[in-house]
């Protein structure tokens, strides 16, 4: 009898239950997590014929053409570092990002299966495509690091603030990919959007440029797009650029914050009802 | 002893209904912002309706429980909300124990990776632990049958391998309670078995388990209980035979005769018109119409015109909607006026079991028809349940004659 009294109790109501709750159901579904991600590298990996290189290939393409078209033709300054390293650094990151934000717009609809069939934590479903990504940026950041010395940048102690922008693009990347997925699922159309979304966002984050062409008086509005401060981070940290200001950092800091509890808070509203419109 | 493992109380669910998609558009939520922007985005008038309302049930811990009720009744909603794919509307669910679900075998299968790959994957949507997997593993891949094609990817896999290993994983789920979805009916004739067999194994271990089902066969041999859901609501509950005799009761509303006592207002025309069409067993007229039943159709006519030259004809539909008989009295004797009978009989151990509508045609000398009717009568064949060796699935095919079989061994 004791061991019935100590049986399992849960309980299912309209609208969702306590974060609390959600997050202990997560940690209890973590290999979950682990087999989705596992399950879209291997699959991704599979199908394509340059396989890892792609991760490492991407960056590196685009750092060839940004130091082409901005480096040598439109002579854009990069605070004092060689242009292509400048580029890459910035690339790294935000490649990350980018896919984050692309994956989660599809991962609903490719996962609308077993969504329909079987109950586990939805917000597995925008936390995949995070560490699906993450795997690509290690790739792209072991090319980093092995170009660092050729470009004659050593890195100083301040690479130890590195985890910390290195969280801040894993959040942002979270943050943006839980907005979107639920917003796809909501609205279909949505998702023909997302790479008009991705380019416009690539240009208002200094990546072709250093942020010191933004006037003064914008830096801080400038902050409140937290990829920038990601990107300004990783090129203080890694190759040596002057200081970013505190202020529009601190700003990014609390807008990813924001996005972030927004974005979990509108996931879950309509997470009992993913099973009916999707 | 008899704790409960599931409570549930007053759950509702509504929907959308869907003349429109269900999901919305942001070009549409954008224009209408646009168009009335003092207007809520969210103020459209929309239609409701409750696809459960106010179900209220208790299950037993270690009971087996069939859910049973025609479609669009309600019962997969229901397992949906147990199962927690889709919340409630309205009303508590309280569930004791860890609860696994097997609503469709093989979810969640990626075509591109191995058959062990999936199993570890599968696995772990189901909510299973590695370790718990890799323990269960070996059971998984012998029940399955797959050993030779583990490292397989499962695009290669034949559909009847594919669903073996989607049921065994599923099936080696040890949770307390277990949510079944109409998967008795996958795979061939001896794996459906097997699974049954499993079922049985797991129903009588001690597990609280769900099925829902349109094989009342196999949900009388594997439940205690059967809950009886009836658009939405629960219409009955209580021991499986009784229920389930009530339930096939409702739904057979079949038209098995049909009468008319004034000829001024029965069908027909100027030259014959119907008084009375019957189908019943040939032998004992109020039993049951079984596989084996030979069955007796008999129409009445009044004849207007003397002198008539008539041939009949009926045409047997079954319910895919496939002409199983065709055949008639093509003798176009003539009639005098006043009543005639006409009768012919269907012998037994030819009809499959099922639901058939006769097709009745009434045709002059030179049979063009002179009056039909494209559902004169509808009536059921049941199983007779001899001959099946425990088998309890569909028998397929569209007749079911009596076929001698023999062995022997030639020297």
């Amino acid at each position: 009898m004791a061991e019935q009294n100590d049986r399992m109790l849960k309980v299912i109501r309209p609208g969702a239950d306590r974060i609390g709750v959600e997050f202990s159901r997560l940690r209890e579904y973590r290999e979950l997590l682990f087999f989705l991600v596992w399950r879209d590298l291997k699959v991704r990996y599979k199908q394509t014929a340059l396989g890892v290189t792609w991760a490492v290939l991407q960056p590196l393409a685009t750092m060839v053409v940004f130091s082409v078209v901005f480096g040598r033709l439109a002579k854009i300054p990069s605070d004092g570092v060689p242009y292509p390293i400048f580029a890459y650094c910035a690339l790294v990151p935000w490649q990350m990002f980018a896919f984050a934000l692309t994956e989660s717009s599809n991962s609903m609809m490719q996962n609308q299966y077993l969504i329909s069939k079987i109950y586990f934590p939805r917000l597995i479903v925008p936390l995949t495509p995070v560490f699906t990504a993450m795997v690509d940026f290690l790739l792209a950041f072991a090319l980093l690091i092995a170009m660092m010395p050729f470009y004659g940048v050593v890195p100083k102690l301040t690479i130890l603030l590195l985890p910390v922008f290195l969280l801040l693009v894993v959040l942002t990347s979270f943050a943006v990919g839980v907005w979107v997925s639920a917003l796809t699922a909501e609205y279909r159309d949505i998702r023909y959007t997302i790479p008009f979304l991705v380019q416009s966002w690539m240009f208002v984050t200094p990546i072709a440029y250093p942020s010191s062409l933004v006037p003064q008086k914008w830096r801080m509005l400038y902050g409140l797009n937290p990829m920038t401060s990601v990107v300004e981070g990783f090129r203080w940290v890694l190759l040596g650029t002057p200081a970013p200001p505190l202020m529009p950092m601190l700003v990014s800091g609390l807008a990813v914050v924001v996005i972030l509890c927004g974005g979990v808070m509108h996931f879950r509203r309509l997470e009992s009802t993913f099973a009916d419109v999707l | 002893m008899s704790e409960n493992a599931i409570r549930a109380s007053g759950i509702g669910k509504q929907y959308r209904l869907s003349y429109h998609p269900p999901y919305k558009t942001f070009r549409e939520a954008v224009a209408r912002f646009a168009s009335a922007p003092w207007r809520s985005v969210r103020s459209a008038p929309e239609e409701h309706f409750w696809a459960l309302k106010d179900v209220s049930f208790e299950i037993k811990q270690g009971q087996a429980v069939g859910i049973i009720g025609r479609n669009g009744a309600g019962k997969s909603t229901l397992l949906k909300i147990l199962a927690q794919i889709t919340g409630p509307t309205e009303g508590i669910v309280y569930l004791w124990g860890r609860v696994g679900s097997l609503l469709e075998v093989g979810v969640g299968f990626h075509p591109e990776l191995t058959g062990r790959e999936n199993i570890y994957l599968n696995g772990a949507l189901l909510g299973m632990k590695k370790a718990e997997i890799a323990r269960k593993f070996d059971e998984i891949v012998a029940f399955a049958e797959v050993e030779k094609f583990l490292d397989t990817q499962v695009k290669h896999y034949s559909s009847g391998m594919f669903v073996r290993l989607g049921f065994s994983i599923a099936a080696h789920l040890e949770t307390e309670i277990l949510f079944v979805d109409e998967v008795l009916s996958v795979g061939d004739l001896a794996f459906q078995e097997k699974c049954l067999g499993k079922m049985q194994n797991v129903a009588s271990s001690g597990r609280t388990v769900i099925f829902v089902s349109h094989n009342l066969m196999a949900i009388e041999a594997l439940c205690q209980h059967v809950i009886w859901l009836e658009r939405g609501a629960v219409m009955a509950e209580g021991r499986p035979g009784a229920i389930a005799s009530r339930y096939l009761e409702s739904v057979r509303s079949f038209r098995m005769e049909t009468l008319h006592e004034e000829p001024q207002s029965a069908p027909g025309n100027e030259i014959i018109r119907l008084r009375r069409a019957s189908v019943r067993p040939a032998t004992h007229s109020d039993a049951q119409i079984t596989t084996h039943t030979s069955i007796l159709m008999e129409f009445e006519l009044w004849v207007l015109a003397a002198g008539a030259r008539l041939s009949f004809e009926v045409q047997l539909y079954n319910a895919y909607g496939i002409r199983v008989l065709f055949t008639g009295l093509f003798d176009a004797r003539s009639y005098p006026e006043g009543l005639v009978r006409i009768s012919a009989r269907i012998p037994g151990d030819l009809l499959n079991t099922g639901i058939y509508r006769i097709e009745f045609f009434v045709l002059d000398s030179a049979e063009f028809p002179l009056w039909t009717s494209a559902e004169l009568l509808t009536f059921e064949v049941a199983d007779s349940l001899d001959l099946r060796n425990g088998y309890l699935g569909e028998w397929p095919g569209a007749v079911r004659a009596n076929v001698q079989w023999t062995t022997e061994i030639p020297e």
